[in-house]
């Protein structure tokens, strides 16, 4: 009996089957019950609504975009505004002969060849049917006048009041506001559904700086409104309305003073100037120089203009503070120093005897000072930092050893993103052994580590991370992010610790007195930077090697072009006693930090501690001895080229 | 009594066949069957052909595609159904690890991820699962005692649930439905017993109210809203619902005609070509056209069920009753979204709207119908030990 337990009983299963069948065909009638009433509930109960609304489908939807959000800097002036202006668009539903009615058009306003191929390329984007297609921008008066006058002939051609986004500072704020352009065909076609949604009327979208990073909040809520329109596609009368909801303002540390400053300090040289508070790590000034005026950018840049900005040798369109990554130089000498302290490989006694060069134990190799003969018999670590001497540090790097600075190194963020609330930022390069083995595939040597102990060799940085290494130095091992947004819609966004570590307090007056001492000491490398100050500063120098220079060989510099020759670079902070302000600097080509970067760090700490702002036409102040550069050249007007609104197509 | 009278006398045993039964199942097509899907493809490439503007481009790539369907349902019509059922778990796992390669791997737009892309050719994994799901618990439950037992109900809702939630996870909520339905209609036609079902529902709707209030942030919850309501979104998903609407409505009892459709001429109606065709359809043939496609439809369902009655085994009547259950969900949900009596998920109008696997997919599911319709009859005498 057992052995038949295992058998299925096929009978019974198909006598549930046929049970489930007759359940499942009744809930399928049912639901098609439920389908048919649907269809004859819309088409024969409701069909006189529905083909009234589809009679040339008068009624519908319009997207009414939000208004974006304001940026005002840290004393509420405006950096970027809305400004109305005058958009003749074209429906190409309603339009007929599309060639005929632009032909037309260009008889009443210009319209250049430009406006028609961006109009066509905009109109074979993806769009909602019966959404007007912008043609012109920026209509006059007189322009407005003749189209209304023909208006009766203007079948699917409609002028709106848009509000166009404006950038009254000009190309001041070009690498940190950034600027808004219109939405690609590749972002559109990476938006979802969500985000199809929320830019419906909406034109453009952040490109680049903050308006990029803070899109979301700038962005805003779309409404709409239900609106009945005649034949002719005009509204006749709006039947609903949800209102939507304006982006939110952003109001940032930067400081429109700070950053004209830091433009007239730096005099048209090519470079970077970054200012952070210290205590908040809010940036007060970010400029590259040149720059460019992102106005152009809002309506669509037409391709001359693009490609002069873009192949333009001085690079205007390249962040210098963020994407431009440079060798440090003597600027980390200080960091090594105190490195050196904490690790107990130096204390502030100790001195070497520097003869002008080192020389790696057991080997050949040399390293020469950039002062020949060398700075004395007894060099201690404040003479060593004051007069920049790169045998003392040659010297305790290779004891210190690689492993050690390249921890050291990024607590102070080397190597490592800022995170600074602006995109497209560079990492530059703080090596380690293991990035050597990544990145060449070798092992890291001795002599690495000799280059590194002086900011040469493999170690890239951006201004942005000097200015932060400066300021974590000033505020004795808090690291905070640099921030750009002090509130956004209101709201105050709180300065992010990122690293805090412990040094003993003797340690850091040491080098706070060394720093001190290279812009007041006698024999100070900045000493004229440092001169007649009521208020003591703290700094130092740096020059970054644009080309190597082989073993043995002179360094010449009238011999190189001027691209060829270093950079000079320059940190420093103030006061010493309670630092408020960081300060980095980056003048390309220009050689001498101490000469050349110095006085421009010197003037963005007297512009924030004793309010001597300075204007860009300004001539150039003369408390430095200038020492002009033979055959420096003169920077290119092409990105300052101011365009009145009236032009941009 | 002579052997020729035993035989005639036997006629579904496979002997005394007629002559066009003994061609249906020399040739494995059900001509009935294939009758009805040729009449919807007509159907569906005359609404296609007004839906798309008139583009020949179009009319040429879905005719390529219903070509290859068609193949493809030869093709799998010749199956032996026993293979089909020893080759079921290979199938499912083979499945299973394309859409874990889908997440890792995949390609996508507009925010999902669906397809894997070999050599530039690319295709969905998904719709493989669409055939590999029924055909699996098809095959583990016909081997069980019917009904299951709540060991194996547990093991099934686990098959069905992996696949399921790595769909929903690309996310295609559509697609991810018609996957879960096409193997719990399994179960239930197994006999799943009444009392478990009820408990399901009980479980189902009790869970619900803390999921809303505790698990789901904000923006999931007003995307559920949404999804639930779209007219209240007029600028997202309400747009194409309150357009569709207004599509269907205008067509009225007779339609305006075919080619005269003004919502989905205007192209006020998006995705009308693809899942919102039956609104082009409503548009322009009116009531009458929809009454009359619902109809071809109910045939084709009928004639499924049919199948499934009469198949030689378990395994084959529950995957044919599968297989229809199935296109009835695809029929009902796609024309019940439309008409905006569901929330739109993405599910094609099986043969009418443009979309080449889709239309592969389902004609391989009637291949496998066919193969169970003409398997070879086997005389089964009930013996008693």
């Amino acid at each position: 009996m057992s052995e038949t337990q295992h058998f299925k009983d096929y009978h019974r299963e198909t006598r549930i089957f046929w049970a489930r069948l007759a359940v499942m065909s009744s809930v399928m009638l049912a639901l098609l019950g439920v389908l048919v009433y649907r269809y004859h509930h819309l088409q024969i109960v409701q069909y006189q609504d529905y083909a009234t609304q589809s009679d040339r489908n008068r009624v519908h939807i319009q997207p009414i975009p939000p208004t974006r959000g304001l940026i005002y800097d840290r004393n509420g002036i405006l950096l970027a505004e809305n400004r109305p202006s005058y958009t003749l668009s074209v429906v190409r539903e309603r339009a007929g002969d599309l060639e005929e009615t632009l032909d037309y058009l260009q008889t009443l306003v210009e319209i250049r060849a430009t406006d028609r191929e961006k109009f066509y390329k905009l109109m074979h984007q993806r769009r909602r049917p019966f959404e007007p297609v912008p043609l012109r921008y920026n209509l006059s008066e007189e322009e407005l006048a003749s189209l209304a006058v023909n208006e009766f002939r203007l079948e699917g051609v409609e002028i709106d009041a848009q509000l166009v986004r404006h950038y009254p500072q000009g190309d001041l704020f070009a690498h940190t506001v950034g600027y808004v352009g219109r939405i690609s065909e590749a972002e559109l076609d990476n938006f979802d559904e969500e985000e199809y949604r929320r830019y419906s009327g909406t034109h453009s979208i952040g490109k680049t700086g903050l308006e990029r990073h803070y899109e979301d909040i700038l962005l805003g809520e779309v409404g709409n409104q239900n609106v009945e329109t005649n034949a002719r596609g005009r509204v006749q009368r709006v039947l609903e309305r949800i209102d939507p909801k304006p982006g939110g303002d952003l109001h940032l540390y930067l400081d429109v003073r700070m950053q004209q400053t830091a433009v007239a300090a730096l005099a048209g040289r090519r470079g970077a100037v970054v200012a952070i508070e210290v205590k908040s790590g809010g940036v007060l000034a970010a400029v590259s120089v040149p720059s460019y005026d992102p106005n152009l950018f809002v309506t669509g840049i037409s391709f001359a203009d693009y490609r002069s900005l873009n192949e333009s040798l001085d690079m205007p369109l390249y962040n210098r503070f963020i994407q431009g990554v440079y060798p440090p130089g003597s600027t980390i000498k200080p960091m090594i120093g105190l490195a050196g302290l904490d690790s107990g490989f130096t204390d502030v006694n100790r001195s070497i005897s520097d003869p002008g060069f080192f020389r790696l134990p057991n080997t050949e190799w040399i390293w020469r000072d950039w002062k020949r003969g060398g700075h004395g018999g007894r060099v201690d670590l404040k003479q060593a930092i004051s007069e920049s001497c790169d045998t003392y540090f040659w010297d305790l790097g290779n004891r210190m050893g690689i492993d050690r600075l390249s921890e050291f190194g990024s607590h102070f963020g080397l190597g490592e993103l800022t995170r600074i609330d602006i995109p497209n930022e560079r990492r530059g390069v703080w090596p380690s052994r293991e990035w050597k083995r990544g990145a060449k595939g070798q092992a890291w040597y001795p002599g690495d580590t000799i280059n590194m102990s002086i900011g040469q060799g493999y170690v890239l940085t951006s201004p942005m991370q000097l200015a932060v290494m400066t300021a974590t130095l000033a505020h004795r091992g808090v690291r905070i992010r640099p921030q750009m947004v002090q509130r956004a819609n209101g709201e105050f966004l709180a300065p992010v610790i990122e690293d805090r570590f412990d040094v003993a307090e003797a340690h850091w007056d040491a080098i706070f007195d060394g720093m001190a001492e290279v812009m007041h000491g006698q024999r100070g490398t900045a000493r004229v930077a440092g001169q007649g100050a009521d208020y003591r500063m703290a700094g130092k120098s740096g020059t970054a090697q644009v080309v190597g220079i082989a073993q043995g060989e002179k360094y010449d510099s009238e011999a190189l072009k001027e691209r060829h020759r270093d950079h000079a670079l320059f940190v420093s902070f103030a006061p010493l006693e309670d630092p408020q302000i960081a300060v980095a600097v980056i003048v390309e080509n220009a050689e001498g930090g101490s000469s050349q970067a110095g006085p421009v760090a010197r003037k963005m700490m007297d512009a924030f501690l004793r309010g001597k702002y300075l204007m860009p036409e300004q001539p150039e102040g003369v408390e430095e001895a200038a020492t002009p550069v033979a055959g420096r050249l003169p920077s290119q007007p092409l990105a300052r080229r101011v365009i009145d609104t009236g032009g941009v197509n | 009594m002579s052997g020729q009278d035993f035989l005639r006398r036997l006629p579904r045993t496979g002997f005394g066949l007629g002559r066009r039964e003994a061609l249906q199942q020399r040739l494995h097509v059900d001509f009935l069957l294939l009758f009805l899907l040729l009449a919807l493809t007509v159907v569906g490439m005359s609404v296609l052909y007004s839906a798309s503007g008139e583009s020949m481009v179009t009319m040429r790539r879905q005719g390529t595609f219903f070509l290859i369907a068609f193949t493809a349902m030869f093709a799998v019509a010749q199956v032996p159904v026993d293979f089909m059922r020893r080759m079921a778990p290979w199938a499912y796992v083979g499945g299973v690890i394309l859409l874990i390669l889908v997440l890792v791997v995949g390609v996508g737009a507009k925010g999902a991820q669906r397809w894997l892309s070999i050599g530039g050719f690319r295709f969905q994994p998904s719709e493989i699962m669409k055939l590999a799901m029924p055909v699996m618990i098809a095959a583990y439950l016909s081997k069980r005692f019917l009904p299951p037992g709540l060991k194996h109900v547990f093991f099934t809702l686990l098959l069905i649930a992996i696949p399921t939630a790595l769909i929903i996870d690309q996310p295609d909520l559509g697609t991810s439905i018609l996957v879960a339905a096409s193997g719990i209609v399994v179960l239930f036609f197994a006999g799943l017993r009444w009392g478990y079902i009820v408990l399901a529902v009980i479980i189902f709707t009790a869970s619900l109210w803390p999921i809303w209030h505790f698990m789901l942030h904000d923006y999931q919850r007003q995307r559920v809203l949404t999804l639930l309501n779209p007219e209240a979104d007029r600028l997202g998903a309400g747009w194409n619902i309150i357009q569709s609407k207004t599509a269907i409505g205008s067509g009225g009892l007779s339609g305006k005609g075919w080619l005269e459709g003004t919502q989905s001429r205007l192209d006020f109606l998006p995705e009308g070509h693809t899942d919102f065709i039956i609104a082009v359809m409503a548009e322009e043939f009116g009531l009458l056209g929809v009454l009359m496609l619902l109809g071809v439809y109910i045939l084709v369902i009928m004639r499924g069920m049919m199948i499934a009655l009469n198949a030689q085994d378990s395994f084959g009547r529950l995957l044919a009753a599968s297989i229809t259950t199935t296109f009835f969900v695809y029929v009902f949900v796609n024309m019940g979204m439309v008409s905006g009596l569901l929330p739109v998920v993405g599910v094609p109008l099986p043969l009418i709207s443009q979309g080449g696997t889709a239309i592969v997919t389902l004609m391989a599911g009637f291949g496998i119908l066919m193969a169970i319709a003409t398997e070879r009859k086997r005389v089964m005498t009930p013996q008693k030990k």
